[in-house]
């Protein structure tokens, strides 16, 4: 399947996969993430219930200190 | 556009500004130079000299309240802007009290948690207002890995790699780009995009 990662289109070998599985995948451990699918706020008890699909736009924002 | 004409739309607009340290006096004090006609400003902290390497605030008024200081300054720039300040802490449903009536909100504190805790507030309880959030401006150079990016009513500026730590301090350069880029997402939102600019980069 083919997302939209952060404005970029990624190719995934998976036909689908939830939010855990993506994070794994693109090796983002960091703790404090934003996670958007389509636009929805996706929370992080919701992450393995999640199902990231072909033609999806996600935003992973780390959020990172300093303001 | 004209500037009287901008002036005309910025001084019926009110924006909030959640923190007032490197993001939120810089972001201040430029919408408060181009006419905005309201500014809520939220912050606990006093003025610290370790402050002035980045924030808008004056040696003289270290031990200030950041909110009363930059209020002070802000008037000093434009005396006809309004200001409301609040010198709390702000949980969640302080941020929905103050910021619901704002036209947009710029989120401008310096800890992710509370980064997070505006994101779910806005978009849980305000979810027509932009929100203008400032991640990654840690360090010094690297100008072009400074950017934005929208996603629906939420507007990212900043490098989104560069977080504080001992040998990445903030300072004034990145901190003052990325706040007045927050300003300058906030006009566009307010004035809509300028028609008579040039858009295109060039080639």
């Amino acid at each position: 399947m083919k997302i939209i990662l952060n404005n970029k289109v990624e190719e995934f070998a998976a036909d689908q996969f939830n939010i855990t599985e993506l994070l794994k995948a693109k090796n983002f451990t960091f703790k404090m993430l934003v996670i958007k699918v389509n636009g929805h706020l996706v929370k992080k008890s919701e992450h393995a219930t999640t199902i990231v699909k072909d033609g999806d736009d996600v935003m992973v924002l780390h959020l990172i200190s300093g303001g | 556009m004209t500037f009287e004409r901008i002036k005309q739309i910025l001084k019926t607009k009110t924006v909030g500004i959640a923190g007032c340290g490197g993001l939120g006096s810089n972001c201040a004090v430029a919408l408060a130079r181009v006419g905005v006609g309201r500014l809520i400003l939220a912050d606990f902290d006093l003025v610290q000299e370790g402050n002035l390497n980045r924030q808008f605030y004056f040696y003289d008024q270290i031990g200030m309240l950041k909110v009363a200081a930059l209020k002070q300054n802000l008037f000093r720039i434009n005396p006809d802007v309004r200001v409301n300040t609040f010198d709390i802490r702000l949980c969640q449903s302080d941020i929905i009290e103050i910021y619901s009536k704002c036209d947009v909100i710029v989120e401008a504190f310096d800890k992710p948690e509370m980064k997070y805790l505006i994101l779910d507030a806005v978009h849980n309880y305000m979810p027509d207002k932009h929100l203008v959030m400032g991640v990654g401006m840690a360090g010094w150079g690297d100008n072009n890995l400074i950017r934005s990016r929208q996603s629906d009513k939420l507007i990212i500026c900043g490098d989104e790699i560069n977080a504080i730590a001992d040998e990445c301090p903030p300072l004034a350069p990145r901190v003052g780009i990325v706040a007045n880029m927050q300003a300058n997402a906030v006009l566009e939102i307010l004035l809509g995009v300028n028609e008579h600019q040039i858009h295109t980069e060039r080639t």
